[in-house]
């Protein structure tokens, strides 16, 4: 498992309260691991606090699942 | 239409002397101070380092963190008091018209850490807006009564009344009127503040209304004290359930005591000083003791609104002097912020809390930390200096006012069918 996917997962567990074994690539925040629309914006910044980048709106929204997160940070993230 | 008559069936209370109804009862009785110095954050560079905070409180043990970090402390005080508060009315699974329950909650203030922290954030952060989507319905003073009326499924009236320290007293008195209209049935009233924070010290040193004693922080408040100097900013709050008497007895609830009466009143005259006859304090007993169609001799005892600062309190005991006239020599006074210190928008609430139990035990709480009577101060007048007092008490009223003006107060008696 990357350094990155570790930080994320970190990241959901502390913000969403969910145990890390539920933290999987497919886990989608809202259907599987109970955040509504205002825990996904407030995971959005901590990413972006946490790797020190900022997300694009257009861009945030396509980010749903924990594997979207990680792909999209391990893209992006310099 | 045939007005309501409303009980008093649930308490809870989350207070710097007790973190629950009878402990804080226990406390207030035994004349036991909150004061210390505070731990809240660092107050080194502040007039006043000491305050009545909330004592060995683990927030997780009441509200699931991941809910807990989307309140303000205000908001989790208002839970965990309102709970205890619940728990004690118990209700059963179908005793209750959730579209006839509502929560009327008072706060002064509201989420003044939560404002703080993110306003403090900004300015550090070069002043790159990135707020958090929770800093707003944290924040929002409504905050408290919405997460109560999720938490319990209540859909009936649901709205926070802000009047500065008369904050839960107008809450109370909303709450028994709409009851009394038959606009619900039950309502989880009270209110609670979580103001001991940086700006909320500061900014009260700044209008020189705290106490600086930092030699000496449990004797700090002393209401009625000759060498009072301020007031001590305390924070938690405490829950009241109101209840129709019939849907009341319907489902044998325990009655601590019945709500008779409210008064409402404004100075209209400054800002922060009150009126220096205390007309707007004589007004507000006066409307309330009508309102309940008593006479001034028929109360027992009088919670003043009494917050230990030098210009506050003469003015409300000479309007109680000036309204009651002889009587106010035949009854007790306390002022149990002497103990508390002053929760601002909660200080009505766990008032109205020591009211009923004064009802329920037959005792006065004292006013503690009397050293050196006040020449301005009447001697005759009962003020249960230092040491509860037992008594009968049928009819007690709780005074309270606030900054703006605002004046409020309300009459419970003993339940009687």
């Amino acid at each position: 498992m990357s350094a990155i996917s570790e930080r994320v997962k970190q990241i959901i567990v502390e913000k969403l309260g969910v145990e890390e074994s539920e933290v999987t690539p497919e886990a989608n925040f809202q259907n599987d691991l109970g955040a509504d629309s205002l825990d996904t914006v407030e995971l959005i910044m901590e990413f972006e606090k946490e790797f020190n980048l900022s997300i694009p709106d257009d861009q945030a929204e396509n980010i749903g699942t924990v594997g979207q997160a990680v792909a999209y940070l391990e893209e992006n993230v310099k | 239409m045939s007005l309501k008559r409303v009980v008093i069936t649930g308490m809870g209370a989350l207070t710097p002397i007790g973190n629950d109804v009878s402990t804080f009862w226990k406390n207030l009785v035994a004349g036991v101070s909150g004061a210390a110095p505070i731990t809240r954050f660092d107050a080194e560079k502040f007039r006043t380092r000491f305050a009545c905070e909330v004592k060995g409180l683990d927030i997780n043990n009441y509200i699931p963190r991941q809910e807990a970090r989307k309140m303000d402390p205000f908001a989790q005080y208002a839970v965990i008091a309102a709970d205890e508060a619940m728990k004690d009315a118990g209700f059963g699974a179908d005793t209750l018209d959730l579209d006839k329950a509502g929560v009327i909650w008072g706060a002064g203030i509201g989420g003044l850490k939560t404002f703080e922290d993110e306003v403090m954030g900004f300015a550090e952060n070069g002043k790159t807006p990135r707020f958090n989507p929770f800093f707003i319905p944290k924040m929002i003073v409504d905050s408290a009564s919405g997460i109560l009326s999720i938490r319990y499924g209540f859909r009936g009236p649901n709205f926070i009344t802000v009047s500065a320290c008369a904050s839960a007293t107008n809450a109370l008195i909303d709450a028994y009127n709409y009851i009394k209209l038959g606009m619900m049935n039950v309502c989880i009233s009270g209110g609670s503040e979580a103001a001991i924070t940086n700006a909320g010290v500061g900014g009260f040193n700044a209008l020189k209304a705290l106490s600086e004693r930092n030699d000496s922080p449990e004797t700090a408040s002393r209401p009625y004290d000759k060498d009072r100097d301020g007031f001590v900013l305390g924070e938690g709050g405490a829950a009241i359930i109101l209840e129709e008497l019939d849907h009341a007895k319907a489902r044998g609830a325990k009655i601590y005591a019945e709500m008779i009466g409210v008064g409402m009143s404004s100075d209209a005259y400054h800002i922060t000083a009150p009126h220096p006859d205390g007309l707007g304090a004589q007004i507000v007993m006066k409307n309330a003791v009508e309102n309940a169609g008593l006479n001034p001799e028929d109360i027992d005892y009088i919670n003043t609104h009494g917050t230990s600062t030098p210009i506050g309190d003469p003015q409300e005991i000479k309007a109680i002097e000036k309204y009651f006239g002889e009587h106010a020599y035949k009854m007790n006074i306390s002022s149990t912020k002497s103990m508390t210190g002053h929760l601002l928008g909660g200080a009505g609430a766990i008032e109205a809390a020591a009211c009923i139990m004064a009802i329920k035990d037959q005792i006065i709480p004292p006013t503690i930390n009397h050293f050196t009577d006040d020449p301005d101060i009447n001697p005759a007048l009962n003020l249960t200096f230092n040491e509860a007092q037992k008594r009968t008490v049928n009819i007690a009223l709780s005074n309270t006012f606030g900054f703006g003006g605002h004046n409020a107060s309300v009459i419970f008696k003993k339940y009687e069918d």
